[in-house]
Order: C-alpha cells, then structure tokens, then sequence
C-alpha cells in the first residue's frame, strides 16, 4: 500500500425518486484516498463532508450480509470489501444495481425481490412433519459430507449481483435468476426437504425457470461468494429434463 | 394519520425478532415485524463462530450438560447474571438448536473416526464415537469446559438466520423492511406500539399493537471503532428510555472481542482460537500462557482482552500508523482447516487486508463486540414497568450475561430468548385487550412530527455526522477495556455538553423523505443519552466485574455491587439519567459467587456467599440420592414455559 496521498475521482449516479422535479444525472466527487480506503470508507466521508443527502446501504461493511451491491467501474460487487487502491487511475464510477426497484442513489430494493424470489421458490423445509419434532430428542442425523454440501449453497447473501449481471433477466422480467436457481438446488440436496422433483419442476421447469437460462454465465462471473452457479444451473436444468 | 393496528408488533428483524414474530404467529396472532433493513442482512447475519447448547455429541463434549453450561454461563458473566434466566436457557438451547436443524439449518455434523485439531499449539488426534456419527458437532471456544459451540462452519449465524427468515416468509410473517421506529406510545405505565418512520417516502406512521417487542441488537456503534454493523446503534434501546418509565439494565457492560482486525475493526471469529489459532506479540512469542496459564487464549473474551491491552502497554506489540496491535497465528491450522471452516476470516483477510492468513499472522486488537446491557426485563421479557413492551436478544438485559458474555452465547441467546419470550407475548396477547385512547395516539404522532419539522425548519445548527464523531471519540478513550474515575468523570461532562448541544441540530438537506442526514440526526440525540448511561453507570460503578474493569478499583465487590444498574430518564429536560440499584439475591442463586479462576482472586465477599454455600450443602445432606434435576429445583425452582420443560437426550446417557 502505498503512502502517498492521491486524489480519488467519484462519478456517482444520483437520482432521488421521491423528490420532485429531480432527474438522473452523474455527480463527481473528489477526495482525499486514505490507506486501506474502502467505498465503503469514501461513500461515508463523501457523505459526512460533502453532500449529506447521498443514498446508499451499508449493514454488516464486511462483505457478510450483502447490503451494498453496487457497479463498480461497470462490474456489479460488494462496495464494502473494495478497495480504492484496486483502481489505478484513481477513477471511480458508481451506479446502482440494474434489475431492482431504485430507491435513491446508489440504494435499490433487494430486499422486496429477494422476499418475492424465497415465495416464489418456496424457500423453505417441506416437510409436514417438521413443526412436529420433538427437540426433546437426538436430531435426526445427516452425513457430514451431505451438511458440508448444502452449506457450500447456502452462503448466498442475496446481494443481487447475479440478478444484475444476468443478460437472460433483462429480456425476461420475471426469470427467477441464479439466485433463485441457487436456493433451490440448495433445496434439492437436502434430504429433509420432501419436495419430489415434479414439485421442483412446477416451480422451475419454464422458460422463466431454469430452461429460460441462456448460459452467458454472468452469474458465475461476478458472484462475490464465487457459489457454483454454473454446475447447479446445468444440475438442475438436467434433473429438469428427466421429468419430461 | 395512518394507523396499523397488529397484535403483535415486533421490532427488529433479526434472530431475536423473527422468532418471537414465529411465536407469535404460533399461537394465532396478528404479527408484523419491523426493520430497517431485510431482515436476512440483519446483524446476527455476522455471526460466525457458532451457538452454545450443550449437545455432547462430540467427543471433546463428552460429559457435558446443562449443569456444565450453567456453571460456565454464570462464571463468565463473572455472578453478575440473572441464574434464573441462565438455568432456561442452558434447558432450552439444546432444543433451540434441534429445532433449528429441522427447520433446515445445516449444522456441521460430526464424521465417525479419527481427526486431526490443534489443541494447545500441537496437533493431536481425536477419535469420535461412531455412534454419534451424522450428529451436530461442536467446536471449542473461550470461557468453557466442553466443546459445546455448534456451527456451520464460520457462517453459523448467516445459516441460522436464513433458516429463521425462511420459516418467518413459510408463515407468511409480513415484514415492513427500512421502517424505523422512533417513538413508543404508551398510556398509564403501559405501552401500545411505536410510531413508526418509513425511510423511503419519510411517512410516519402509527404501529398500535398488544404487544410490542424490541430485538434491535446491541448499541456497538456508540464507540468509534466495534465489530458491530453500522445499524447496531442502540435505537431501541433509546426509544424504550425516552420512555421515562422503561428502564435499562448494566448499561456499562460492554464488552470487547480479542481478535477484530487492524484498523477497521471487523471482527474474526472467536473460533480461530477455539481451533487452535495463537495470540503472538512484535517478537512472535505466544505471551498468553505467561498471563493465564490455565486457558491461555481461551480465556473468557475479557480477560484475553485485558492482558492483550497490558502486554501492548508494556510495549510487546507491533507498531502501525494506527495504533499498536497483537498478531493472531492461524497458520498452524492449515490451508484445508482455514478454507473449509474458517472461510469467512480467509475473505476478510483478503479483502481488507491482502493477506492469505494461511501463510501470514492476522494484526488484531480488542474492539468494541457485545452490548450485555439493555432494555432491563423480568424472565417472562417484559419490562417490570412498562406492561406490554417485551424485548429480547442483544437488546435486552434479560440478564444472561451479566458483566461478561460467553463466545457462542449471543446467538445463543437470541433464539431461545425468541423461543421463551415469544411464548410470553402470546400470553400476554391472549389476556389483554387494546385499550388504548386516539388522542394517546395522536399525542405521540404529533409530538414526532414537531421535533422533524423543528429539525427541518431550523437554519442554522449542529452538524449530527459530527456530534456522533465526537460521542464515538469519547466512548473509545474514555469509557473502553479499562477505566478510571478521572477519565469516566470527564466522558460524563464531555457527554452532558454533547447533549445540549444534540438539542439544535440543523441539516444541510432539508426534506422529510428518503434522506439520510435526517435520519442521521433522529439518531444521534438518542445515542447520545444511551453514551451517558454507558458512561455514568461506568463512572458510579466503583468495581471492577466482568467486562467492566476499573483501574482504581481492580477488585469485584460483591459486598456492595453484586447488583444491577437500572437506568431511567424520567425528566426529558435533565442532563444526566437517573441510576438506582437493583440487589441480585444471593440466597437464591444455585452457584452462589466463587473465583472465575483468572489471575489473583481479590474478591470483596457478600455476607451472604458463605451462608448460602453452607445452605446448599445442607440441602444436598438432606437429600441424598436426587437426581441433578431433582436438586436442581430443591435449589432454585423456576418457571419455564410448558413447550420447553422437558428433559434433552444425549448419545450414551438418554435424558439423565
């Protein structure tokens, strides 16, 4: 890292929906860089300092609960875990993620695609008995392998980077995206999940599902938990076809 | 004005939230829940290292069982817990975590055969049981007896939270997302809901319900530099004191986490310890076993803490542009450990620090973790003055943790406070009607938008961004790891002045809707007056226990501080809370207080201790041949909701 001071350069899409009259427009803003600087650090001090009516969302700021997905230079990421001195020009963009309802800035609602994507993919144990277990006794028991497998799925944030990233998505509006497809090959695998196949198949087997899937992968490409949606995409698309 | 009337109002989304939320819907209720963010990027999200329940399926937790993680709980909060609530708990998480395993967490099982760990520094092999093969498995942390944190590899609190908000949606629990409640309403010493602003349009709006629950977490970012989320900022517990009649419990129990990195404070698991990983000084010596030679790094959180902070000031740590700092050594683990049930820490390392902690030592230092104090409750979770407002998890002084909480107790607590708790808002749901007056209603509504419109009217004023730097300045170097009578009397001042100033903020931005500057100088006020609980509780608490360590006063003082701090601000117009006591009652307690078994004890007894050892021995002679459960209740019978009274069943001993 180096000590020399630089001067960073912000171009920040700003547009505020509830305010009237307002249009889309690009802001620049330059600042000091710090060492070890974060978008994180320099959206708060651009904030703080400079214009206090800049939206954007942060929670955890340690790439865990994936709140702050933005694009970054043209490629969508977590804004915490970025580092400033990744750009060598000292030259950064920031646009909201593509594919969700703009709330303000940089701000976008994941949170309502995120709860319409867990209903749509029922994103939940089926199984009948599962309110009825007595917690009195032994769990039932998994393999050790089966649990580590389904972890490997579930580390999903539902950041949207995927979502955003997803040229399939742009044509079609209401593609569940690998997020979506993630899940439930995360439910899938797990053999406390009673769903049958044709089950699955009811919630995936369309061109809006699974089949709609055109395979240019940027979903794969720009996961910043780097989750196998490409094997689980072609897993499912296969489990899918079986069927019918 | 926009009413919604609910039965049960939840505040938070978080573990805590959603499964009082879950109970609720349970039993029939109207429940909505608030947050102000959704609810799977809560903080309990950051939840790495795992969840204590004393399963003992692991071979390294042979032997354990509720009395074992009793025994730790009360030790660590250093006797400053309620024992009550600590003998639910270790009775519930047992089943908190089964029923989370069928709810489809995919805890890390235990695999038959020999393993290789780290323990003390050395590789040595294991050999678990195969009959406990496909059980839940656990890992070793700070301030216990037993392997008894159960995981998912380092993502133990984003699987489980996942699992919690998937069953919430499974029920169709509505959650209001970037809602934040601001205000409680409350009539004649009872609370009815909260109003509420919705940080998109800026509407406010009135939340009128039964029951209301606070599980907004903890109040980390009171201070400049903690692991918390940046949403941990203490506003419930703010709303419930502004109250004037809700009080809040050893608000000056703050504890700091060993091991959160250089210098933006982000925190790696406890579980690098519990794994093997080593504390090392500038000079690559592993220092912790000259200090504690009995646990060494897996000391409770405020003691390694605490001997970090003076091996630093002897002048043992490594120098950097942003203070001094300690190395933690995870290199003996191995690369295939480290990828597989330490990831989250890899990431971390890469991202904020461009190291691979796989060939490199971590820089960290202690930071500001865990709030134990909060809204102060009975064991039911309902405040003891204001009927009908609940809380539960982080934000409550439920009163688990006393003066220091347990690695892998937090989450924890905040399911099976959400278990307990949600139980009793049900109850309370079913026995009480909503009598609440419109004019009350309005009253509180009107009185939130005049202090809005007061802030966007006003021309010239405090900047809130810099009222809170300096609050957050203050609390770090005055009211940190270790405290002194001098500095905590100037953070007081310090912090009276910052309050005056908190009443003329004015903003650059003048609009009531989405608009983060106001939302900003909602806040700030209130965290301001929590500070100067921290702070003032800090100051008249001439002891050291637990987390809350004075330099002039190193000894705990059970003669006269084995007691709770209760916190109120009845006169909105002072500049200082007000702080009565409350006695913890020593004849009750099934482990009455002894030595945590860290450096010199130089405990000032309670008359009472020795009594009631004396008691207790008398009780086992007269009974001989009960049963630990039997003795158990000869000794502190207590009440746990009927669903979670049963006994747990362990591999090779049943339920006894």
């Amino acid at each position: 890292m180096s000590d020399q001071e630089r001067v960073l350069k912000f171009q920040i899409f700003r547009y505020n929906p509830q305010k009237k009259g307002d249009k889309p427009r690009m802001v620049t803003y330059e600042l000091k860089e710090a060492p070890g600087m974060t978008i994180f650090i320099a959206l708060n001090d651009i904030r703080e300092q400079q214009d206090p009516s800049l939206q954007f969302d942060f929670v955890c700021r340690a790439g865990i609960c994936g709140s702050c997905a933005m694009v970054v230079n043209g490629q969508p990421t977590l804004a915490c875990r970025t580092l400033t001195s990744n750009y060598e020009n000292g030259e950064i963009k920031l646009l909201p993620l593509p594919g969700f309802e703009l709330i303000g800035d940089l701000s976008v609602n994941t949170g309502k695609f995120m709860r319409a994507m867990s209903e749509r993919v029922e994103s939940w144990i089926h199984d009948h008995n599962a309110d009825e277990v007595n917690f009195e006794m032994l769990e039932e028991r998994m393999d050790p392998d089966v649990a580590d497998k389904i972890y490997e799925l579930e580390r999903c944030v539902e950041c949207g980077a995927c979502v955003s990233a997803c040229a399939t998505k742009r044509m079609r509006p209401d593609f569940l995206s690998a997020v979506g497809f993630m899940r439930l090959a995360r439910f899938a695998l797990d053999p406390r999940d009673k769903r049958t196949d044709e089950e699955f198949y009811e919630i995936m087997g369309d061109d809006d599902g699974v089949f709609g899937c055109m395979t240019l992968l940027g979903c794969e490409d720009y996961c910043p938990k780097d989750l196998p949606h490409q094997t689980q995409i072609a897993y499912l698309r296969r489990k899918m076809v079986l069927i019918k | 004005m926009k009413v919604i009337y609910t039965d049960s109002l939840v505040i938070g989304g978080g573990l805590a939230g959603l499964r009082v939320a879950i109970a609720s819907m349970q039993r029939g209720l109207d429940t909505i829940v608030l947050s102000l963010v959704p609810a799977k990027r809560s903080h309990s999200a950051a939840a790495q290292g795992g969840m204590q329940a004393s399963l003992g399926a692991t071979i390294k937790g042979d032997g354990d069982d509720e009395e074992v993680h009793f025994a730790d709980t009360v030790k660590g909060s250093d006797w400053g817990c309620d024992q009550d609530v600590a003998r639910m708990f270790v009775n519930t998480s047992p089943k908190a975590i089964r029923q989370l395993s069928a709810w489809g967490v995919p805890w890390s099982r235990v695999r038959r055969g020999d393993r290789e760990v780290v323990i003390n520094g050395e590789k040595v092999t294991i050999t678990e049981k195969d009959e406990a093969h496909g059980l839940i498995t656990a890992r070793d942390f700070g301030g216990t007896k037993k392997w008894r944190t159960c995981y998912t590899s380092d993502g133990a609190g984003h699987t489980m939270l996942y699992a919690m908000d998937n069953k919430a949606i499974q029920m169709g629990i509505p959650v209001h997302e970037r809602k934040e409640a601001i205000a409680l309403i409350h009539e004649d010493a009872v609370c009815y809901g909260a109003i509420v602003r919705d940080l998109i349009t800026g509407e406010l709006i009135a939340y009128v319900a039964k029951a209301t629950t606070i599980a907004t977490g903890g109040y980390g970012r009171l201070y400049a530099i903690s692991t918390n989320a940046v949403i941990s900022e203490g506003i419930g517990n703010a709303i419930a004191l502004e109250t004037g009649i809700a009080s809040l419990g050893n608000m000056e129990a703050v504890q700091f986490h060993p091991t959160a990195i250089v210098p933006v404070g982000i925190l790696t698991t406890e579980g690098c310890r519990g794994d093997g990983g080593l504390l090392l000084d500038k000079d690559g010596y592993r220092f912790m076993p000259d200090y504690e030679p009995d646990k060494k790094e897996l000391a409770s959180r405020d003691v390694v803490s605490r001997r970090m902070t003076e091996h630093m000031r002897k002048g043992k740590g490594i120098t950097s542009r942003y203070g001094d700092h300690l190395w933690l050594d995870i290199t003996l683990l191995g690369r295939k450990h480290i990828e597989k049930n330490l990831r989250e820490v890899k990431e971390i390392c890469e991202y904020f620090l461009g190291i691979d902690p796989v060939e490199e030592y971590i820089p960290v230092r202690p930071t500001q973790h865990y709030s134990m104090g909060g809204i102060r409750t009975k064991a039911t979770g309902e405040s003891p003055n204001l009927k009908g407002l609940f809380s539960a998890g982080e934000a409550a002084c439920w009163d688990m943790h006393g003066f220091n909480r347990l690695g892998g107790n937090s989450v924890a607590e905040t399911v099976v406070a959400g278990m307990i708790v949600g139980e009793y808002v049900a109850d309370y749901c079913a026995q009480n009607s909503l009598n609440v007056s419109t004019s009350t209603i309005q009253h509180f509504m009107k009185q939130e938008e005049k202090k809005i419109t007061d802030i966007l009217v006003r021309d010239f004023g405090e900047n809130p961004f810099e009222l809170k730097a300096e609050m957050q300045k203050i609390m770090m170097d005055k009211v940190g790891i270790f405290r002194n009578g001098d500095d905590l009397e100037k953070a007081v001042e310090e912090l009276k002045v910052l309050n005056q100033r908190a009443k003329h903020v004015a903003l650059r931005n003048r609009i009531s809707s989405s608009n983060p500057e106001l939302v900003e100088a909602i806040r700030v006020p209130k965290m301001i007056k929590l500070a100067q609980c921290v702070a003032y509780g800090a100051q008249l608490r001439t002891e050291s226990r637990g987390a809350h360590a004075r330099e002039d006063y190193p000894e705990r003082n059970d003669r006269d501080w084995l007691k709770r701090t209760l916190t109120t601000w009845k006169d909105e117009s002072a500049d200082l809370p007000e702080l009565t006591y409350e006695d913890l009652d020593v004849m009750k307690m099934e482990m009455p207080p002894g030595s945590r078994g860290y450096g010199v004890d130089n405990t000032i007894h309670h008359p009472d201790t020795g009594r009631r050892e004396k008691q207790i021995e008398e009780i086992k002679e007269a009974n001989p041949g009960v049963d630990r459960f039997e003795l158990q209740k000869l000794l502190n019978p207590i009440a746990i909701p009927e669903k979670f009274k049963g006994k747990n069943e362990r591999i090779g001993r049943g339920f006894k």
